[in-house]
């Protein structure tokens, strides 16, 4: 009847399960751990994150190419930020642009690719599958944490690595720079993670998710003073940026990435750390309460 | 129609709990009430098909079983626990092969199928579940170059391999050849053998004519007929028709007794070179009876007559060939003029 290979009736082969048929659940076999089931979940996203190429091509260049071509176009003619006419006492563009550039890099990383990939998870049944299998949601959203933060170490140290050596940058020594670093990327990455599931219940479709979520990325990071120097920006457009995270995560990287007495080129005159710090926790709390109360398992057309 | 190991539901003490059991099942959307009254049992250990028109409820139900939806009112009982607040012990005894999947593609078959184990307690060995899907050759594919018969395998592979005792299969043959459904049968049927309760929604009555040991037919969110697929919608509706050619007509009658209609009809019809002319016997098929039910319920008022022994209809027969237990059900496309 068929030249397939058809198996045997008797082929399917079926462990004893944990539940001797009496219709309990039973004990004797136990679920697998949360944690456990986290880094099953992360190996899986990472796997899937760097099979798609142009994913991983973007994410890892585009903050990189960014940053020589805005570099490149202010530093003409030797023209520093805050130097006199000739450039002296400045710094360099690519410096400037360098905090701006991690910043953003980190926004991508987290918040764009995490609000596009859950839609089109959410749009291809991914979730829904997910769903119906004793998989905790708390696993699943941990393997989304971790590979977001993998990718974003990876990314961050790549621009780093290839800031001081093509571009020269001065990258900082002292312990407390890199302690400042560290929380700011912590913490913009936490923010971004949770406002980027949050924002996965906005498009309709997987197809339309980017197109959803690139302007509100493009946007900020014009007036954010990612691609310009913030305080040249028009004041209303400053007070608008002031109110989303990317501002402040660019602004403190500068104070990583800046010296000491460049504090005096931002808007308030200082680095505003508290106010970095109030800022994106503020957005964290946003965004896993909106997350909790709106993702979604199924498509939106599915009840 | 059953294989011959099909489990016979009987009566006494030792019968198992139901895998399934649902009383007085009701959803509504707006004014619209999706599922309205619904009643199911299904045995452990058998193949029950849920069948029905688009928009009879089915989904609707089969998603409240599987903890997707939470029914408005009714009683619902998977596995002896309720799926809306079931837990995820409970889930591990389940699989969901779910229509139109088409998610991580960019996984191969022995990828995705050792990660689903994972999640599971005490799952099946992924490599023996490959080779029981018959996606050996393919174990090294992704998802997305797969063919949708291949796809449907990776997601049966999915919804097995975590060894459920309850497998919800809805519409899995959607788009196969007809080879390739063949296999998948058997391979639905061997499930059975390993002791899997199974709930298969199709569209295809031969599919569960060939697989369920009962059937329910759906229509308007409730149950209108409950059965062996080759007992559905009663001995009334089993009956017979004899089909026969007189002055130009065709006509029909449904009988218990065709071998005297037949007798009656040679001594009175018109007899063209000894033969009654277009004369047949047919045994109505799975797909006859479904859709008298289908049809009955719409126009149970507009026919209130009942059809008895010799009530004779005459129509311009447009239902399909004799679709007798051992005729192949895919035969039966053919349409006789």
């Amino acid at each position: 009847m068929s030249t397939q290979p058809v198996p045997h009736p008797a082929a399917v082969p079926a462990r004893p399960r944990s539940t001797d048929g009496t219709g309990g659940t039973g004990g004797a076999a136990k679920l697998p751990s949360m944690a456990r089931l986290g880094i099953e979940r992360t190996r899986v996203e990472l796997k899937v994150f760097f099979r798609e190429r142009d994913a991983v091509i973007f994410i890892f260049a585009y903050p990189i190419i960014m940053l020589a071509i805005f570099a490149t176009v202010f530093g003409q003619n030797g023209a520093t930020v805050g130097g006199d006419a000739s450039g002296a006492g400045g710094i360099p563009f690519s410096q400037y642009f360098l905090p701006g550039m991690v910043a953003t890099g980190i926004m991508l990383t987290t918040f764009q690719s995490l609000a596009v990939s859950i839609s089109v998870e959410r749009d291809e049944g991914a979730l829904k599958r997910l769903r119906a299998t004793p998989l905790p949601a708390v696993s699943y959203f941990a393997g989304k944490i971790m590979q977001t933060l993998i990718v974003s170490i990876t990314q961050i140290a790549l621009l780093l690595v290839v800031g001081a050596l093509v571009f020269d940058i001065d990258l900082p020594t002292s312990s407390s720079a890199w302690l400042t670093f560290a929380w700011v990327f912590l913490l913009g990455t936490a923010t971004g993670t949770v406002c980027g599931i949050g924002f996965s219940a906005l498009p309709r479709t997987g197809k339309s998710a980017s197109a959803v979520v690139t302007p509100v990325v493009l946007v900020l990071q014009f007036i954010s003073g990612v691609f310009f120097v913030f305080t040249d920006l028009p004041t209303w457009m400053q007070r608008i940026a002031e109110v989303f995270p990317l501002k402040w995560m660019a602004q403190g990287m500068r104070s990583v990435f800046l010296p000491p007495e460049a504090a005096a080129w931002e808007a308030s005159g200082s680095w505003q750390h508290p106010a970095t710090a109030a800022v994106l926790c503020a957005w964290l709390i946003l965004g896993l309460v909106v997350g909790v109360r709106t993702f979604r398992w199924r498509r939106r057309d599915d009840g | 129609m059953t294989s011959p190991s099909a489990p016979q539901p009987s009566p006494g003490p030792a019968r198992p709990a139901p895998a399934i059991s649902v009383t007085g099942l009701r959803k509504t959307y707006g004014s619209h009430a999706a599922v309205d009254g619904l009643d199911l049992h299904v045995e452990t250990g058998e193949i029950f098909a849920l069948l029905g028109p688009n928009g009879a409820g089915k989904t609707t139900t089969v998603e409240i079983l599987e903890g997707f939806r939470v029914p408005d009112s009714g009683t619902v009982r998977v596995l002896g626990e309720d799926p809306a607040s079931a837990d995820r012990a409970w889930r591990s005894r389940i699989g969901v092969v779910m229509q139109d999947s088409r998610d991580t593609p960019e996984l191969s078959v022995a990828e995705l199928v050792h990660h689903v184990a994972t999640y599971y307690p005490s799952p099946r060995d992924p490599d023996e579940v490959i080779d029981v899907v018959g996606l050996r050759a393919k174990a090294g594919t992704r998802a997305r170059q797969l063919s949708g018969g291949q796809r449907r395998r990776l997601d049966v592979a999915l919804g097995i391999v975590g060894n459920p005792e309850l497998l919800f299969l809805d519409e899995p043959t959607t788009g196969f050849d007809p080879q390739a459904r063949r296999s998948f049968w058997e391979l639905v049927l061997s499930l059975r053998e390993g002791g899997t309760t199974i709930l298969l929604t199709t569209h295809y009555l031969d599919e569960a004519a060939h697989l369920a040991d009962r059937a329910a037919v759906v229509q308007d969110g409730r149950v209108v007929a409950l059965g062996a697929p080759d007992e559905l919608g009663g001995v009334q509706a089993r009956l017979p028709v004899v089909h026969w050619e007189s002055g130009g007509q065709a006509h029909a009658e449904r009988t218990s007794h065709p071998t005297a209609l037949v007798a009656r009809l040679a001594a009175e019809v018109p007899l063209v070179d000894g033969e009654v002319p277009g004369l047949r016997v047919e045994r109505p098929s799975l797909e006859d009876v479904y859709l008298s039910l289908i049809g009955d319920t719409a126009a149970r008022a507009a026919h209130a007559g009942d059809p008895g022994d010799h009530a004779v209809t005459t129509t311009s027969n447009t239902s399909t060939a004799a679709g007798t237990a051992a005729s192949a059900p895919i035969a039966r496309l053919e349409t006789k003029p």
